[in-house]
């Protein structure tokens, strides 16, 4: 007779249960803007389908690793970054690496919501007709209507998909950029303070949608919020001056912190 | 530890631990002087501390509402949570230390009149002054955050359940030795058992305070009473 362990069937019915699966790893990481080194040898695992949070205050560093992430400090030119980062394994800061297809893997969603000036249908349809990723105009509709149903912003839009996306409200364009992002079938979604120009409703909807997006992608999110990163996050990992301080389940940093940084800064005792 | 950027904040913290410090205060004089009316059989020392459990009451409540506030305004992370949660859980164990002294008091009103021998209210005496003690000692832990205090008194509960045991074996015997003694010696029963409660809530306080400071709940073997419970 096939007997299961307990924790095999467990593992089965609960995937969130198992051994985390790393999707990302950071070693040694360091960046500098010129002279000014901005990150000090970060060690960072992101594990797959689990949100991840960077806290620190302002100018630690987290919004600098994140941007590492996908590359985006490439578009700063006076930054340059050593150390490794891998995505399943492959460094992609290698040579070979297209960096137009490794932001595709890895999508990035910007503190103020930023939609192109067109329509909220053209928002989401750019990133996938750019990459080839729709044979047929059927194919981009269905890409599109799926993008914005799994940033639940469909059912508000779905009447007026034609009218451009900044006439939307600010948790609208967000939830749109979500979408623009999620189009391209990203495998991380990158956060940069997504929340901060958002109110507490717009806000709670994004946050339920973050959860959502977990099953699917991984998520790294930037965020100033306390609250936030101990609602939305698995993992969270507390910068400070550059250095990574204490990475830990997301529980134990809240409640429970190692070190004295990390819980002056989440206490509001810092500086 | 330093000082939180809001100063309002360490003000509504200082407050909560303040509150849990006067209740411990109140539910030590309640304990420590229940017995003593029992002894001398003074029933308006009885109403006396009736009233200052009335007052342990409104003590309660007034933390509570503070704490419900305070982490409604500033959610608290961490030790601050910490204290806060741990505050809460404190002021329900000291009301109930306050509730078993009201008991005593309410039950010396019942046999005040009644002579009973002295051989028995000493072995209560001494339960009690146990009891106290460990009172003071893990109210003493709270105050200096002292883990290691607290978890003497985790340790030493055993010796309450002891004598409380034996305590239980001397009342049957009087009872079976004369059913007229039965009435008195099951009120000092009761007496005995709410002095080897306010035991366990000790214990309870003293695990609250291993959580406040590191942050892990203790587990601690007070879950098995005594058999004559």
């Amino acid at each position: 007779m096939n007997m299961m362990s307990e924790s095999a069937t467990e593992q089965l019915l609960n995937p969130s249960t198992s051994a985390p699966i790393v999707k990302m790893r950071g070693e040694k990481v360091e960046l500098f803007y010129g002279q000014k080194q901005a990150l000090h040898a970060v060690d960072l695992d992101i594990y797959k389908n689990q949100v991840t949070a960077l806290i620190g205050p302002s100018g630690c560093g987290k919004s600098t690793f994140l941007r590492c992430l996908n590359r985006m400090n490439d578009t700063i030119a006076i930054a340059k970054v050593k150390g490794k980062i891998t995505l399943d394994g492959e460094d992609i800061y290698d040579p070979k690496v297209d960096v137009v297809q490794l932001r595709a893997r890895v999508g990035m969603v910007f503190q103020k919501p930023n939609p192109f000036p067109k329509s909220i249908f053209e928002n989401v349809a750019y990133g996938p007709r750019i990459h080839g990723l729709a044979k047929s105009k059927a194919d981009l509709d269905e890409v599109v209507v799926s993008s914005l149903q799994k940033a639940g912003l469909f059912e508000e839009v779905k009447d007026r998909l034609l009218e451009p996306g900044t006439g939307l409200s600010g948790g609208q364009q967000q939830r749109l950029c979500i979408a623009r992002a999620i189009a391209v079938s990203p495998e991380v979604i990158l956060m940069d303070e997504p929340c901060s120009a958002l109110d507490p409703i717009a806000t709670a909807k994004v946050e339920e949608l973050i959860s959502e997006l977990r099953k699917n992608f991984t998520i790294v999110i930037v965020t100033h919020s306390m609250q936030q990163a101990a609602r939305v996050s698995q993992r969270t990992a507390m910068f400070h001056l550059g250095n990574l301080v204490e990475v830990d389940e997301t529980n134990t940093i809240f409640t429970n912190p190692t070190q004295t940084k990390t819980h002056d800064y989440i206490t509001g005792r810092y500086g | 530890m330093t000082d939180h950027t809001v100063t309002a904040f360490d003000d509504d913290l200082r407050l909560v631990t303040r509150k849990v410090t006067e209740m411990g205060g109140y539910a030590e004089s309640i304990v420590s002087q229940s017995v003593s009316a029992l002894m001398r059989g003074d029933k308006s020392m009885a109403d006396a501390i009736i009233a200052q459990d009335l007052i342990l009451d409104n003590l309660q409540h007034e933390l509570d509402e503070h704490a419900v506030l305070l982490i409604a305004k500033r959610q608290p992370m961490a030790v601050d949570l910490r204290e806060i949660i741990g505050a809460l859980r404190m002021a329900g164990d000291l009301e109930r230390v306050g509730d078993m002294g009201k008991n005593i008091a309410r039950r010396t009103k019942e046999i005040a009149d009644v002579a009973f021998p002295k051989k028995l209210l000493h072995g209560l005496d001494h339960l009690n002054l146990l009891a106290l003690e460990q009172l003071k000692n893990v109210l003493d832990s709270y105050v200096h955050k002292d883990v290691e205090k607290a978890r003497e008194v985790i340790s030493r509960d055993d010796e309450i359940d002891q004598v409380y045991t034996s305590l239980f074996r001397e009342l049957l015997t009087y009872m079976m030795e004369d059913p007229r003694n039965i009435t008195y010696c099951t009120h000092l029963l009761f007496v005995a058992k709410n002095i080897e409660r306010i035991g366990d809530h000790c214990t309870n306080l003293a695990e609250t305070i291993d959580f406040i400071v590191t942050g892990k709940s203790a587990l601690s073997s007070h879950g098995s009473r005594p058999l004559s419970s």
